[in-house]
């Protein structure tokens, strides 16, 4: 597509820059894994493409992480001093233009005989510099090198953020299993309290029933589950919930035994089970259907009841994240499966006050990224 | 009169196969009975449906043409068709469902970590589903012409829009229920005739009589009858092709997924080689009385003994009666098989052809589900252009070469991807291409009119013995050459397909 374009776009200096832009395009997804020295060795060879210089170099405080240019014992020689000539950099953030005396190995067929040295910054710390490696430094080459290596500080710092985004997921994922306890297992207790002398074989059996519903949801480890696991939990909790509301509480399953095998992350039908519960009973009695089906490569689950319906902008409003809404378990499992499915597959919630809710979500059955880790 | 049973027949096999699809089957429980979930389905049910699936045109008219055109060694078909399950059974049944791999596309990318050879895959369903889908289309045309006397395009077009309508509308997709249900349906309408000719035919030894004398030769192996050459070659050939193939084909993969664990998916498969074997009893019988009661269907073809005989035994209403079972029984073969292909790669299709297209073309406006809708009409529409311009081959024979690129690409990869752990990207893409090039270029010239006699015909009709060969080297040979192109996650992959689920290691998969 580039190709094609070009010729119709005019003048050398535009054709300059979309060169330009092509050259940092390929060297960006490898600077956003973070400045590890597989992720910085593929990423050199372009940011050398845009400086067009005899060789670079990305060092930090451990040494070289990346090098690329003029190879044999060139490289070596050089290599070897990266780190003295990185040292100040590191420590003062200021960009340094070294001499022939400073850089030159001494043999007078090395192309290498100057460096400038640049601070890559991320979070106003210095975590590496880059050496750009010439027979001879001009001020366009200080310049752009200082912007190569403030672009790459842009890339890193959000390689840094990317990162940081997975860790709060994973923590809003601790968060949830932690989360769905606190009023369950208190009216669970209480419910099952209420049999221990009217039927105490029933309250034995809801007893062990609660034990195994909380040896899934506190379980350690494991993001994964399926289907079919996750429906049992689910069924444990509604048994637990019917000894609570008995005949109020109308459940019915429908599940297509096809899409059982289906691996899910753990704890994404349940949070929505309890909010239908809870929204369901609250005119007094309700009905709650929980439906799998097969749709060929995805399974289709929704979760529906007939109680009171919600506005639909609280639900938008629980849906992007925002906090005090009474449905935070939707938002939460909404943002687990978009963030292991991608975006198209998040939840889908139809509701109306005094209309019910219905929230569907599909689950591809086969995904890569599942299989990636525990 | 024959035509109008046979016709209301057909018919009622259309409409309960529409109705079913429409309204579908979903087990449905309330409160009192709870624990759907540890409802999996069973592993003979989930056989009774792969068999439902399995048994295609080729076997319930094909094999029964071959035989009686061209004699014992044909025999090797039913043999064939079946061990190919043995194969799974051994080499991949329970890897394979291990690995979480809903289609081929997906365990390559699962195993191989390589969007490549991942669209490879995708290219050689589509290939296989479609050499897959021609004899399908073939079978329900000589259906409806020997029963109305129609040009063989009605028939076709009957069952390619029946199949398009229902996979479109969401019907029939892959409920277990359905298709384990046109098992036995099919077991029946072949069956049950059978039986009733035997019991009533009064002449014991008229049937062997025609087997002796001038007709020795056809009962005799490797005779060469009905001038095929080379049959030693041919018949290894041919096994190896059904073997190795059945592992490949689309539509047998995505069921497998269905069991719960790589034990069930053990058990499911030796089910499927009890209920196969018993099928498979029959199509025989049929050549062996049609070789008495319709010689004359020898020379065009054979592919319609099985809907004539019941008429030349029993002139008559019985005749027609049983000879309209038989039609339903061939409609139910060409309807599932097709239906279960159709899902298979439209599935492929829709996945790694069809959606990442569709969201650049409409700027992410669009719906999955129309997607797949498109995909299932390419699915068919494209088989559908190749059976109206190619010859007609023999039924059995172009489901060969299905099996035989399937042996010849998806075996190779299937079988070193899950035993060996040096294979690399590179090899496995390797295989893949050189494999699918011979067998299709085979195929294609088989397709579009076969060299006469001699060794080329015998290499071109039953490719497998060289080209599987061909591409199991190819994978090794490329594999030693690129070391450094072995996938980085291949122990963890090993560790995940061969750990039976019951041992509690740290497979990277989800916990159970």
């Amino acid at each position: 597509m580039f190709a094609r374009r070009r010729k119709h776009f005019g003048t050398p200096a535009d054709k300059a820059t979309y060169a330009t832009l092509h050259t940092a395009s390929l060297a960006s997804p490898h600077l956003r894994e973070g400045l590890t020295p597989a992720a910085a060795g593929k990423a050199s060879r372009h940011l050398r493409d845009l400086l067009g210089t005899a060789a670079i170099a990305i060092c930090d405080s451990s040494g070289v992480l990346a090098w690329d240019g003029v190879g044999g014992a060139y490289e070596s020689n050089h290599r070897r001093d990266a780190k003295d000539l990185a040292a100040p950099t590191l420590r003062s953030g200021r960009t340094a233009v070294l001499g022939a005396h400073d850089v030159a190995c001494g043999d007078p067929q090395c192309p290498i005989r100057t460096a400038v040295v640049a601070p890559i910054v991320t979070e106003e710390r210095v975590v590496a510099v880059l050496v750009a490696y010439s027979n001879n430094t001009s001020a366009a080459l200080v310049r752009a090198t200082e912007e190569v290596a403030r672009w790459v500080s842009g890339q890193v710092e959000l390689a840094e953020l990317n990162k940081e985004r997975t860790r709060a997921m994973e923590a809003e994922l601790r968060a949830l299993r932690a989360q769905i306890s606190p009023h369950f297992i208190y009216n669970a207790l209480a419910a099952i309290a209420s049999f221990v002398r009217t039927d105490p074989e029933r309250a034995r059996e809801l007893l062990l029933e609660f034990a195994d519903f909380s040896r899934y949801a506190l379980r350690r480890g494991g993001e994964f589950t399926t289907l079919a696991d996750e429906l049992r939990n689910v069924e444990r909790y509604l048994v637990l919930e019917q000894a609570r509301f008995g005949d109020r509480l109308k459940v019915s399953l429908q599940i297509a035994p096809e899409v059982l095998p289906v691996v899910i992350p753990f704890l994404v039908v349940q949070p929505l089970v309890e909010n239908a519960v809870r929204h369901g009973l609250e005119a007094g009695a309700g009905s709650i259907t929980i439906r799998a089906r097969d749709r060929i490569n995805e399974a289709e689950i929704s979760v529906e009841d007939d109680g009171a319906g919600s506005d639909p902008e609280v639900i938008r409003a629980a849906l992007s994240g925002e906090t005090g809404s009474d449905s935070v378990g939707l938002g939460n499992v909404d943002a687990r499966l978009r963030q292991v499915y991608g975006d198209t597959y998040g939840l889908v919630v139809e509701t109306a006050l005094e209309a019910g809710t219905k929230v569907t979500f599909r689950i591809p059955k086969y995904s890569s990224g599942v299989h990636a880790s525990p | 009169m024959s035509s109008a049973i046979s016709l209301s027949a057909i018919g009622l096999v259309v409409a309960a196969t529409i109705g079913i699809g429409l309204f579908g089957l979903r087990i449905s429980r309330t409160t009192s009975d709870f624990y759907v979930a540890s409802r999996a389905v069973s592993p003979r049910w989930n056989a009774s449906a792969i068999s439902g699936e399995y048994l295609s045109a080729a076997s319930f008219l094909g094999v029964a043409g071959l035989v009686l055109v061209n004699g014992a060694d044909m025999l090797w078909f039913s043999v064939g068709y079946t061990v190919g399950y043995l194969m799974l059974l051994v080499l991949v049944a329970a890897p394979l469902r291990r690995s979480g791999a809903y289609t081929l596309p997906d365990f390559a990318e699962t195993r191989f970590e390589s969007p490549l050879v991942r669209r490879i895959c995708a290219g050689l369903v589509v290939g296989i589903g479609t050499l897959y889908l021609l004899p399908q289309l073939h079978g329900a045309g000589l259906a409806v012409q020997t029963v109305t006397g129609a040009p063989p395009q009605v028939g076709a077009m009957i069952v390619a829009v029946i199949v398009v309508i229902n996979v479109a509308a969401g019907g029939m997709r892959s409920i277990t229920f359905v298709q384990a249900f046109q098992y036995w349906l099919k077991l029946t309408a072949l069956a049950a005739p059978i039986f009733v000719i035997l019991l009533a035919w009064h002449q014991p030894t008229g049937v062997l009589d025609s087997l002796h004398g001038a007709a020795a030769e056809w009962a005799e192996p490797l005779s060469r009858a009905g001038g095929r050459d080379h049959p030693l070659y041919a018949t290894y050939s041919l096994l190896l092709a059904l073997c190795f193939g059945t592992m490949g084909l689309p539509h047998v993969l995505v069921r497998f997924y269905t069991n719960p664990d790589g034990r069930a998916a053990r058990r499911t498969t030796v089910v499927v080689l009890a209920l196969l074997g018993l099928f498979y009893l029959f199509p025989p019988m049929y050549a062996v009385l049609g070789r008495t009661f319709a010689p004359d269907l020898v020379a065009s073809g054979g592919d319609t003994v099985v809907l004539e005989l019941p008429g030349r035994v029993f002139p008559g209403t019985a005749g027609d009666l049983l000879g309209a079972l038989v039609a339903a029984g061939a409609f139910a073969a060409f309807l599932s098989t097709s239906s279960g292909l159709t899902v298979a790669i439209a599935g492929v299709i829709d996945q790694d052809l069809l959606r990442s297209r569709l969201r650049e073309w409409t700027g992410g406006d669009y719906v999955a589900v129309n997607s797949f809708r498109i995909a299932a009409l390419i699915a068919m529409v494209v088989p559908y252009l190749a059976f109206t311009v190619t010859g007609a081959l023999s039924l059995a024979d172009t489901v060969g070469l299905a099996f035989a690129l399937a042996a010849s690409t998806f075996c190779p990869l299937l079988v070193l991807g899950i035993w060996w752990r040096r294979m690399s990207t590179t090899g496995a893409a390797a295989g893949l291409v050189v494999g699918g090039i011979a067998a299709s270029a085979a195929a294609l010239i088989n397709v579009a009119g076969a060299p006469q006699g001699g060794w080329p015909r015998a290499l071109v009709g039953q490719p497998a013995a060289w080209t599987m060969p061909l591409a199991f080297i190819t994978v090794i040979v490329v594999s030693k050459l690129t070391p450094d192109r072995i996938p980085a996650g291949t122990a963890r992959s090993m560790v995940r397909l061969h750990t039976p689920e019951a041992v509690d290691v740290d497979r990277g998969l989800p916990p159970r």
